[in-house]
């Protein structure tokens, strides 16, 4: 199967931006989502004055610190690559992102150097009231360190805000607020934070189960489930309720990657969502082999639903997006091709005008620029075809992601039914199906991360700048070299941190 | 007024100490955390001392001297395939 695969410096580089975002995303939601369920343990502690809701408080913060000591700074290597391997990207949007990322650093650096000091170290120390605030205030400080580089990504699914300018080979930012609060960003922001919630819930429900199979920490383990299966049923619910408006969102801005989600060759009315499908693998845009391999269900109108709001509305499939379709209005990518490579072309001439100090000339072509540059990125494709993101991959992360989701509240349901009933303990199928659900949880993250950043090819910045064009020019060699090393480091770190965490687990809260 | 002043500094210096000892004794008490804290560093030095500073050089930042001169660079990273290609204005 390897032999397949392009081994060019630009493919090892997503590779190995691919390994390095998807291990440092295994400690991320977790920090993301316990602080708050953490900060809901304490409150109720100090509420109460019940000495068990400490015990246990101190006990999920103890497994907090392991996590979040293990993940910090693995999002560092991502900014390394940005320098070495995303280069002429790193340049090219500089100023947009630069100053807000390094303010972001530096303000979590001393809201956490504080906050979490307090938190850790307070019990007993600093007055009750002052603790909890310290505690509520890491679950700020950490979920608000995630807007910037959120808003960053959501911006390279949507570049808005911003014009190219020419002369410094850089995109400005012309409107914060249409950067920081453009619809795709609050989607995104509170998506990642919602399924972090309901991670770290099924972090809780996965421990607590176990302690209950084996009949240890019976008291902490129910008390710790009703908590976490109540914010994670509504966390998963807020969260299919956010995915969904992403979808509508992505429907309007990237309908191509869309239309990969459902494996959409032929735009359609009433177009379905497939609820059972085999997609094949095979398959290319331009050919006429069938979109799936054998056996699929559709639910009629749903995606038409999802996309525009109405059940009988057409939804552009790839090979409209790629050749058009003139009866829908829609512009295909070979059409955009043209104009994209007048962009360049125009871009070119420009720069040359420039050298040679002919002002008029550089105006015309600035001008000529200006009116095909939303189509720039097209003129670095060779193909139309190019603009298809991998459909199979795509596909399958996001029906694996759908699948999961829809789970998680029948989950946190069953929970708190048989915890009402209070017949959990005697529940061995569930508590056993439990405590692999943060597995379960992991998997539809990661796979959530897929879907954004697989269906959103072969973009860096979508429709302005392809992968192979914000990559260095560099040779393949060192970055495989780096690849490997951040492999084995990371492996070693997650060894770390389950080892770490596993004997904690089995040490229990009694020896906190 | 003097009075006043020293009452202050006495008072900022009692502050700071206690802020000290607050950290000195949590950091004194920690029992995993200690582990975690050899791992963070060891990690920081791998990040920062090996990684960064061999393999991960700031490619543009080492490569050219100026902001001029790195955008430039960018700038013919991305005209290369105009050529061949008919410009809009002039038919060039």
């Amino acid at each position: 199967m390897i032999e397949n695969f392009d081994l060019s410096m630009v493919n090892w580089a997503r590779a190995q931006f691919a390994l390095t975002a998807m291990y440092h995303w295994l400690f991320v939601p977790l920090t993301l989502g316990i602080t708050w369920i953490i900060a809901f343990y304490h409150t109720i502690y100090v509420t109460t004055g019940n000495e068990e809701w400490k015990r246990l408080t101190k006990f999920w913060m103890k497994l907090f610190g392991v996590n979040f000591a293990i993940g910090v700074a693995t999002g560092i290597i991502l900014e390394f690559q940005f320098g070495t391997n995303w280069s002429n990207y790193s340049w090219m949007v500089g100023d947009i992102f630069g100053a807000p990322l390094a303010i972001e650093g530096i303000v979590a650096f001393f809201l956490e150097a504080t906050f979490f000091a307090v938190m850790f170290f307070g019990w007993n120390r600093v007055s009750k009231g002052f603790h909890l605030f310290a505690t509520w205030m890491v679950a700020v400080g950490s979920n608000l360190s995630a807007v910037w580089i959120l808003v960053a990504n959501a911006w390279m699914q949507h570049p808005v805000g911003q014009a190219f300018n020419p002369d410094t080979a850089r995109f400005e930012m012309q409107n914060f607020f249409e950067v920081a609060f453009s619809p795709y960003a609050i989607n995104k922001f509170t998506h990642v934070t919602s399924s972090s919630m309901l991670m770290a819930a099924l972090f809780i429900l996965s421990i607590s189960s176990w302690y209950l199979l084996r009949g240890r920490h019976l008291v902490m383990a129910r008390r710790s489930i009703v908590v976490a299966a109540t914010l994670g049923l509504f966390a998963s619910v807020f969260t299919i309720f956010n995915g969904d408006e992403s979808a509508f969102e992505i429907a309007k801005v990237q309908p191509m990657k869309l239309a990969a989600f459902e494996g959409l060759y032929d735009g359609q009315k009433n177009a379905g969502l497939v609820a059972i499908g085999l997609i094949n693998r095979d398959k290319k845009v331009y050919d006429t082999q069938t979109p799936f391999v054998g056996f699929n269900v559709h639910m009629p109108g749903l995606l038409s639903l999802m996309a525009n709001r109405s059940f009988g509305s057409f939804v552009p499939g790839m090979k409209d997006l790629v050749y058009g379709n003139a009866e829908q209005h829609i512009l295909g990518s070979a059409q955009k091709m043209e104009r994209g490579k007048k962009a360049v072309a125009s871009l070119d001439a420009y720069k040359k005008a420039q050298k040679s100090g002919d002002q008029a000339a550089a105006t015309t072509h600035l001008a000529a620029f200006n009116e095909y540059k939303e189509f720039l990125g097209y003129g670095y494709l060779q193909k139309p075809e190019e603009a298809v993101p991998p459909v199979a991959l795509t596909f399958n992360a996001f029906h694996v992601m759908i699948m999961l989701g829809m789970l998680f509240p029948l989950i946190f349901i069953g929970y708190l039914y048989f915890v009402r009933k209070g017949t959990l303990a005697e529940k061995k199928w569930l508590l056993g199906f439990g405590t692999i659900t943060y597995l379960l949880g992991m998997i539809a993250s990661q796979a959530g991360w897929v879907v954004a950043e697989v269906g959103r090819q072969p973009w860096a910045i979508q429709g302005l700048l392809p992968v192979s064009i914000a990559r260095t020019n560099l040779t393949s060699g060192t970055v495989q070299t780096t690849f490997f090393m951040f492999l084995i480091l990371f492996t070693l770190l997650l060894i770390a941190e389950i080892s770490i965490m596993v004997k904690q687990i089995s040490i229990g809260p009694e020896e906190n | 007024m003097n009075a006043s002043l020293e009452k202050d500094t006495a008072g900022h210096r009692g502050c700071l100490l206690r802020i000290y000892r607050f950290y000195r004794d949590g950091f004194r008490q920690m029992t995993v955390g200690r582990t975690l804290w050899k791992i963070i560093f060891i990690k920081v030095f791998i990040l920062f001392a090996v990684l960064k500073f061999f393999f991960f050089p700031d490619f543009l930042a080492t490569t050219f001297s100026t902001d001029r001169q790195r955008g430039d660079y960018v700038m013919e990273q991305l005209t290369p395939s105009a050529q061949g290609y008919t410009n809009p204005v002039q038919g060039e």
